[in-house]
């Protein structure tokens, strides 16, 4: 889901370290002015209440008036009311069309369509994962998760690409637009979901527009990146011959931005797709409810069972829209194929209809969660405590609690408030511009002024181990990885599927191995988080100049040698990319582990969606958004700013 | 529901348009797309995540479609918001609700899109519970002055240096941390964020026959997995909940109710009259929990096997 950025590799030059020197000096200064004025006016190491607002009343009686007229003022009326019922409109729409189809017909369309894009193997694979549905009981279910989809999708892409065509033709608009899609990158999730709710109500209208939300955003990046980044000669030809501005974009620049462009969509497709799960919580039904209910139960067999259809649709999408991205065959074959695929999708579909089997047969179904749940209650009962010598999970997430969790906790509570801003500032200078290192200070005191400063630190500690952790596991695992083919090859499912696969899922587990707590918030964001890190860390070893490594195995380096002196050293870059990247992902399952006892503000949030409590819940939302704009801030050297990368 | 007709014959894109570009359009009267999908009648329940919830709505689906031939649509909600689904139509019933007094007095005595729908039949109690095994070892743990007494056998580490009280799920009513705070106990309420977690961690700790102090509820099948025993709190008294910071006392005993959507309720049919009329004992709502969460049954095989032991008591709901 990463978008991965190729780095040239380039060495620190020494002035940096005296402008490092420079920069600390000043920021020193600032500190021994400030600090005994804010001292001295608020004493005490928390944030001083004088520089709190409280939003409580405000927002909750913004939230009664909402749900007071609702069903009767004409904003609703006329403007909102129209957009759900058009939501509810063609999400049915489509969802009669693939019932009527039939799952002889929905399957072969899929697989023509596969086979016209990405040629056989995409095809037969595709086949496999509709079949897979249906055999696992979740036809229906997929069926309204792909409607829900095929809605939220095209409109995500529609408005996408409207606000990266503003953004790719206007460079006002550009520099307008940069900080709002910069911070709805770093937005978790289900934060958009309280808001949306509010408005619309549970349901599928409130589910597809907190989906489009979050999904346009790289679309809307990646139009305007295809756009600027068309190659300044051609346009310069096609301005010779005479066109006008936009035979100019509708001739050259959009398809020059034709990979830009499906990999906008493709990244759409993907961030709907981890949607679909999450915004079961609001009510949008399909799998992720499915996978929602076998929560609730404590059966993780079922949630498999449902959530291994939202793995195949993610892997299959994701690859059919990549082969898109690279494919390029020439028109006139093309249509005529096309002509022939949807012919043949349309008899099995008749065939189907005729046959009496639109329905999928109950009889060609089979249960795997019982098989499951014994296997997951073994490995836990086995796992659990009283393993000789090394100990249980049980036994290591309490040392891992009160030797590193308690200990950063405590850590950053005791740091006086002024302190924490301006380690922040220091962090962030050093490694970005001072523009950046403001952003991070202004975010981390809103956190402060929101009044939710104990709890973000608390967050803030369990995001810091666990990125922590992340990164050791996986740098480690993407070093292994670069240097054996075999292992990356090995790995490559095993990270889609981690990648792709509905947290739910593996909140009960996680569990039942490390009990309740934050030391299984942490384990759940380490194994989210982790398969980007992997890929990045092998892809940017990877890229290293060949020949660099040429030469230092030919002046007789050692392979630990060559990895310590030339390849992480050139890798750098990635390896920074890899530690933002760690960070966000983190940080977007702060709320899930507030599922699973992480407390602080992920419960919160959890909390005011649960007691359709707006104060709690978009206060603590509002709060990890800035922690994440800290973080990102702090972790982003320059290379990324000025580069524009997706 | 009530576009059904014209929904079925529109069913193409190019007329979204012209159905709703002029007029009002009152997001609180729209029904869920997958609702009456291939003219069937549908109707929507909403389940809440505990799986006593789950149980009634497992029954009142199979019988409503094996017996009244409907089709059923069910959607999880968390409590609050399911009332607000409700009240839009988006969810036609909610079968077991614990008291919710503020949605009570806005949707049901107010907008009256909401209708009482009569009581379950169940009694619903949330209270502190320890394992058995520990009370019998230490009988005195179930009155809560005795508890500071066990803080420390009930420490983990993320209660730090006091005792664990964990609470559950953040959509479940709860005094907890009032409590501790006025009854002066040497406890830290930790919260497990969602019923599945709680469980989980129960069955853990059962599993090692270590003592526990966790906020739980009855009826649940989790009770017939690990026995638990109550801890006795200051006796409820009406109104001693009111200041939720002042709470120094037990929670009550609360029969708990069905509530249908105003339309549904008028227009449902029979539907909703046989939602109305459903009605039945703990005994029979914990025998089909526990098919579901201990035997791993899905929902419509409990449901199923429920059924066929006890049609006297459901023929009733369908007269």
């Amino acid at each position: 889901m990463a978008a991965i950025t190729v780095f040239s590799p380039r060495t620190l030059p020494a002035v940096l370290k005296h402008r490092a020197v420079h920069k600390l000096g000043l920021l020193a200064l600032a500190a021994a002015v400030l600090v005994p004025l804010a001292n001295a006016r608020w004493t005490g190491g928390a944030w001083p209440d004088a520089l709190t607002v409280d939003l409580t009343k405000p927002l909750t009686e913004a939230s009664t008036w909402i749900v007071d007229n609702r069903d009767t003022h004409p904003l609703f009326l006329y403007f909102f009311g129209h957009v759900s019922n058009a939501i509810v409109l063609a999400v049915r729409a489509v969802y009669l069309v693939l019932l009527a189809a039939g799952w002889a017909g929905v399957t072969a369309l899929g697989a023509l369509v596969a086979w016209r894009v990405a040629g056989l193997r995409l095809a037969l694979g595709t086949v496999a994962a509709f079949l897979t549905c249906g055999w696992l009981g979740m036809w229906v279910p997929t069926m309204q998760t792909l409607a829900l989809m095929v809605v939220a999708v095209a409109a995500s892409v529609v408005v996408g690409a409207l606000l990266g065509l503003a953004g790719g033709l206007s460079d006002r608009l550009n520099r307008a637009l940069r900080p709002v899609l910069d911070t709805m990158q770093v937005l978790p999730a289900y934060a958009y979901l309280l808001p949306v709710v509010l408005v619309f109500g549970m349901g599928v209208p409130a589910a597809v527009l907190a989906t489009v939300v979050y999904a346009a955003p790289p679309m809307a990046r990646l139009t305007a990146l295809g756009l600027r980044g068309a190659d300044k000669e051609v346009l310069e030809a096609v301005r010779s011959l005479g066109a006008t501005a936009r035979q100019g974009l509708l001739t050259a620049r959009i398809p020059l931005a034709r990979k830009e462009l499906l990999l906008g969509l493709n990244q759409t497709i993907m961030m709907a797709l981890s949607m679909a799960v999450i915004a079961s919580v609001i009510g949008a039904g399909g799998l992720g409810d499915r996978v929602y209910q076998a929560l609730a139960s404590v059966d993780v067999g079922a949630a498999l069972a449902a959530g291994i259809p939202i793995v195949l649709l993610a892997v299959v999408l994701d690859r059919v829209t990549g082969a898109a991205g690279n494919g390029s065959t020439s028109a006139e074959p093309r249509r005529t194929g096309w002509l022939y695929a949807l012919v043949a999708a349309l008899a099995i579909a008749v065939a189907g209809r005729l046959m009496g089997r639109l329905d999928w047969p109950d009889a060609w179904t089979v249960r795997i969660a019982e098989p499951v749940n014994r296997a997951v209650d073994w490995m836990t009962a086995h796992l659990y405590s009283g393993v000789p010598v090394i100990g249980g999970t049980a036994d290591w997430a309490a040392h891992f609690t009160t030797w590193v969790l308690n200990p950063l906790r405590d850590g950053l509570t005791w740091l006086p408030w002024w302190s924490v801003l301006l380690l922040v500032a220091a962090l962030a200078w050093l490694i970005g511009t001072w523009q950046t290192a403001l952003t991070a200070v202004l975010v981390m005191a809103a956190i402060g002024v929101l009044g939710v400063w104990t709890p973000a630190l608390d967050t803030l500690s369990q995001v810091l181990a666990a990125v922590a952790v992340t990164l050791v596991i996986g740098f480690a695992t993407g070093i292994a990885a670069a240097r054996s083919d075999r292992l990356e090859r090995a790995l490559r499912p095993v990270l889609d599927v981690f990648q792709t696969m509905p947290q739910f899922v593996y909140l009960i587990p996680v569990v039942a191995l490390f009990g309740v707590g934050r030391a299984p918030a942490v384990a759940a964001a380490v194994v989210y988080a982790l398969p980007a890190v992997v890929r990045i860390t092998t892809q940017g070893l990877r890229q290293v100049d060949a020949a660099a490594m040429e030469s230092s195995s030919s002046l007789g380096a050692t392979s630990w040698q060559q990895l310590r002196q030339v390849q992480l050293p050139l890798a750098r870059p990635a390896l920074l990319l890899a530690v933002n990247q760690g960070v966000v992902l983190v940080l977007a399952v702060v709320i899930i582990g507030g599922l699973v006892g992480g407390g602080a503000l992920g419960y919160d949030v959890v909390f005011g969606l649960a007691q359709g409590d707006l104060a709690t819940g978009l206060v603590a939302g509002a709060a990890i958004v800035c922690l994440g704009l800290m973080l990102d801030r702090v972790t982003q050297p320059t290379e990324r700013r000025t580069k524009k990368g997706a | 529901m009530r576009i059904r007709t014209r929904l079925c014959a529109t069913a193409a894109v190019g007329s979204l348009l012209l159905l709703t570009g002029c007029g009002a359009a009152d997001m609180t009267k729209q029904a869920s797309p997958f609702a009456n999908a291939q003219g069937s009648k549908t109707v929507t329940l909403s389940v809440q995540s505990w799986v006593g919830a789950q149980a009634n709505v497992a029954v009142a689906q199979y019988l409503l479609e094996h017996e009244l031939g409907y089709r059923v649509d069910t959607v999880q909600v968390d409590e609050v918001p399911a009332w607000d689904a409700l009240s839009q139509g988006r969810v036609d019933a909610i079968l077991e609700d614990w008291g919710h007094p503020e949605q009570e007095k806005r949707y049901v005595d107010d907008k009256k899109t909401i209708t009482r729908g009569g009581e379950l039949g169940v009694t619903g109690h949330i209270g502190w519970y320890v394992p058995t095994y520990f009370a019998q070892q230490h009988p005195d743990v179930t009155n809560w002055k005795n508890l500071n007494k066990y803080a420390d056998l009930m420490r983990t580490a993320e209660s730090g240096g006091k005792g664990q009280l964990m609470d559950g799920s953040p959509s479940y009513v709860t005094n907890d941390k009032a409590l501790v705070a006025n009854l002066d106990l040497d406890y830290q309420v930790v919260f497990a964020g969602s019923e599945a977690a709680q469980i989980t961690q129960i069955k853990q700790f059962a599993k090692e026959k270590k003592p526990f102090l966790t906020y739980w509820y009855a009826p649940q099948w989790l009770f017939k997995k690990v026995p638990m025993t109550e801890v006795k709190l200051p006796a409820y008294k009406e109104g001693c909940d009111a200041d939720p910071d002042k709470v120094a006392c037990a929670y009550p005993h609360t029969p708990l109710e069905k509530y249908l959507n105003s339309d549904f309720a008028r227009s449902g049919g029979k539907a909703a009259a046989f939602l109305k009329k459903f009605r039945w004992t703990t005994e029979d709502q914990n025998e089909v929990s526990l098919m579901i969460a201990d035997q791993k049954l899905t929902p419509e095989q409990a449901a199923k096997k429920w059924v066929e032991g006890h049609e006297s008591t459901w023929r009733a709901w369908l007269s």
